[in-house]
């Protein structure tokens, strides 16, 4: 069973077509990963499908790097 | 040029009658699987039995378009039997005409709702499958009185105004992951619901008419199967006519 960082980098070099090195836990899924609005809320989609989770209008907003997304993960399963 | 459409999934609202009746007929023909929906029982009984013979095949089913869980469940369902759609064509529509100074604010909710709230939501309920297969075609069916106007159909122009609108913006969003969004236009089309029109109503539009003749559903359905289909790759944010040469733009 992979961790939840490994699962989510592995979602964002899927859906956004980038390389497995340029997906740091800093990097900007914009400003470093070269996604457009649509790619980020294809990303959040596939967030939820991975994890089986919705995640409302108003979180998907604040999710703009990958740590982020980890964050938001981690939060939302402990919960 | 054939138009195939071979290991497409197609969804038609509004299959019972008229034009989605044609529509969901050519497009299995073309090798489509279409599912077809209708308000009853017997309605998607009889969508299934015209599907049967196709090449395609296909099946009706029952959803009211304003009810939002229905929706759901029957995206769910036909992800699950046939697979998700990639083909979408909003039909269904319902008209409650009378004069602006007259109109109850039923009559107006019950057009808006249908005919332009209920295609939004269908099509986002599609959209995800489609931006996922990085293919898709939406099909709106518009009318020639959301361009030109009608008297007495101030509720159904608008929302039929609002879907090309809606079809614009869409087609803009959807363009980078290979999904088209397109609208028909048609003119006065053969069918139940200009059946309702009087003889001298139906002359008057004759007059206007070039082609000196209504529609018949076949008409717009020809015109669905070469939007879904390859050919029109590079189509989208489009309105086109099919009237006859009643309105040109």
């Amino acid at each position: 069973m992979s961790s939840i960082e490994e699962r989510v980098k592995k979602i964002v070099v899927e859906q956004l077509g980038v390389k497995e090195d340029e997906v740091t836990s800093e990097a900007s899924f914009v400003d470093d990963l070269g996604a457009d609005s649509l790619d980020t809320v294809e990303l959040v989609m596939a967030l939820e499908e991975e994890f089986e989770c919705e995640i409302p209008d108003e979180e998907a907003e604040k999710i703009t790097t990958v740590q982020q997304a980890i964050d938001y993960v981690n939060r939302h399963l402990d919960q | 040029m054939r138009l195939q459409l071979d290991n497409q999934v197609a969804l038609v609202t509004g299959a019972t009658r008229g034009i989605g009746a044609a529509i969901a007929t050519v497009l299995a023909e073309a090798g489509a699987t279409v599912v077809g929906t209708a308000t009853s029982e017997s309605g998607a009984q009889r969508i299934s039995d015209a599907l049967s013979s196709t090449t395609g095949g296909g099946r009706g089913a029952v959803l009211d378009v304003r009810d939002a869980e229905q929706i759901k469940q029957l995206i769910d369902n036909i992800r699950d039997n046939e697979g998700a759609p990639s083909i979408l064509v909003n039909n269904a529509g319902i008209t409650r005409d009378g004069l602006a100074m007259r109109m109850s604010d039923e009559d107006w909710d019950a057009v808006i709702d249908t005919n332009l709230n209920a295609v939004f939501r269908v099509t986002r309920a599609v959209l995800r499958g489609m931006i996922k297969a990085r293919h898709g075609r939406i099909i709106n069916i518009g009318s020639v009185v959301g361009l030109m106007g009608n008297a007495g159909q101030i509720n159904y122009s608008t929302a039929k105004a609002g879907l090309l609108g809606m079809t614009r913006s869409l087609a803009r969003e959807v363009a980078p992951r290979g999904i088209t969004v397109n609208a028909i236009a048609p003119g006065f089309i053969e069918t139940d619901m200009t059946g309702e029109l009087d003889d001298q109503q139906r002359e008057a539009l004759l007059e206007q008419t070039p082609m000196q003749r209504l529609g018949q559903p076949g008409d717009i359905a020809a015109a669905v199967c070469f939007l879904a289909s390859p050919a029109a790759g590079y189509i989208t944010g489009e309105t086109l006519n099919v009237n006859g040469g009643l309105l040109m733009s």
